[in-house]
């Protein structure tokens, strides 16, 4: 049995296998309607996310199974102080499949440890987010037609953004990609992933101003500052607007350049934006439930 | 020159950075255990200029090695019987170091699941770095003292 804790579970073999079903999904998608039939999916959600619990739902009820769970902490019974692990044993005689959220770091893979049925972390505080990876990656995959060899930037909260943290972490295995690091000095990238790039001699380089680097990017990925991630309000309220994605910024960018963001945005990418043919981020949506639809029948053994 | 009497079954920590003895002693547990413990703090040196010193007697495999390695693996730690040193004991940084620190993230799991064991995994043995099996979390040795 396996699980999805974080991008780093599947080789980039199993990675591709993995898109190849997903879009075949897309391209065929009444092959894959019943496939499920007589499955349950557990989403847990113990913080809100409409999107992702969502994006799992549709997935499951497109391949023709069906679905059980919460989406508040409030509604299960951890607001009662039961652990994950009980929770997921629970959900195990109850389901064939479990994606959680959760807000604390690690918590998806203390599911898994405890857990008979194959666990995917849907999210574990500013941790990791490995089904948005994988969307990320489908996405350029299909768009750009290849994971390699490209300059990838990413604004906003790097600090904290947990989609970030994880599609570096996926990126490194491609052969010749370079990282932008886009950020105000209080949302810097986390040490230890520096200390990662460095080690595997991956060029990088971290400025605060996005115009500076709009014309080299192949890639750029936007991000939310989000207020959760705060324990301060002032600091929320400083930093929330200091990167706006517009048109002006948009002019000095590649003409064959990609924006992405994990949605959803607030400000951070003017709606002006959204009718630029290489804005992506919408697309990204789509895609990422055609890989959640892929990675289900992966994990049932179904594919 | 204070004189600290020799110990006749058990051991004794050698080579402890001056003023650090305390804050081992109280990692390895030792106040917990019913037995003679000397500590020597500043004490001169050659190698080091000062120095502290551990002499505990008592069996030393009552004793997690791993904590002093992780702590600082330089300490030399003399095995005693019958008032003799009959063997030095090689300190190794262990792959994993479990229940003995915990980790400070305030975001981890083991914040809130009070069951859970606090586990660091080795992940940089050249630059002795651990961190939180379940965050990820980087563990600073150096946060004991």
């Amino acid at each position: 049995m396996r699980h999805l804790i974080t991008p780093l579970d599947f080789t980039t073999d199993e990675l591709e296998k993995l898109f190849d079903l997903a879009n075949d999904i897309e391209n065929n998608k009444s092959k894959y309607s019943k496939i499920c039939e007589g499955k349950i999916l557990a989403t847990c959600f113990y913080e809100p996310s409409t999107r992702t619990r969502l994006s799992f739902e549709s997935a499951m009820l497109q391949l023709g199974g069906q679905v059980l769970g919460f989406s508040d902490a409030g509604s299960s019974s951890a607001s009662k102080g039961e652990s994950v692990s009980d929770t997921i044993r629970m959900i195990s005689a109850y389901t064939d499949i479990c994606a959680m959220r959760h807000p604390k770091e690690g918590s998806a893979m203390v599911a898994s440890t405890a857990a008979s049925i194959p666990v995917i972390n849907a999210g574990d505080g500013g941790h990791q987010h490995p089904t948005q990876t994988l969307t990320d990656l489908l996405t350029i995959r299909s768009l750009k037609k290849r994971l390699n060899n490209f300059t990838i930037g990413l604004c906003g909260d790097l600090k904290f953004g947990r989609t970030v943290h994880s599609l570096i972490n996926a990126l490194v295995r491609y052969p010749d990609v370079k990282f932008v690091f886009i950020s105000p000095e209080e949302l810097r990238i986390p040490d230890y992933i520096i200390e990662m790039l460095k080690e595997k001699d991956i060029p990088f380089e971290e400025v605060i101003r996005l115009e500076d680097v709009m014309p080299k990017l192949d890639l750029l990925y936007m991000t939310r500052v989000q207020r959760e991630r705060f324990f301060n309000e002032q600091d929320y309220v400083r930093l929330k607007d200091f990167y706006i994605l517009d048109k002006a910024k948009m002019k000095l960018a590649k003409e064959d350049m990609l924006v992405l963001h994990p949605l959803p945005r607030v400000n951070e990418i003017s709606i002006e934006v959204d009718s630029d043919p290489r804005a992506a981020y919408f697309r990204q949506v789509k895609y990422g439930v055609y890989v959640r639809m892929a990675l289900i029948l992966t994990l049932l053994e179904l594919a | 020159m204070l004189n600290v009497g020799k110990i006749e079954e058990g051991f004794v920590l050698d080579h402890i950075p001056a003023g650090k003895s305390l804050a081992i002693y109280h990692h390895l547990q030792l106040d917990k255990l019913d037995c003679t413990v000397a500590i020597i703090k500043n004490a001169r040196s050659n190698k080091m200029g000062k120095k502290d010193l551990l002499k505990v007697e008592c069996d030393i495999n009552l004793i997690d090695m791993d904590v002093i390695a992780v702590i600082d693996h330089n300490i030399t730690v003399n095995v005693i019987k019958n008032g003799e040193i009959v063997s030095k004991k090689e300190l190794i940084l262990p792959k994993e170091i479990k229940n003995i620190f915990k980790c400070k993230n305030p975001r981890c799991i083991t914040s809130i699941e009070q069951e859970l064991p606090h586990i660091f995994v080795l992940s940089d043995g050249k630059k002795e770095v651990y961190r939180c099996k379940y965050c990820e979390e980087k563990f600073d040795t150096r946060s004991f003292f």
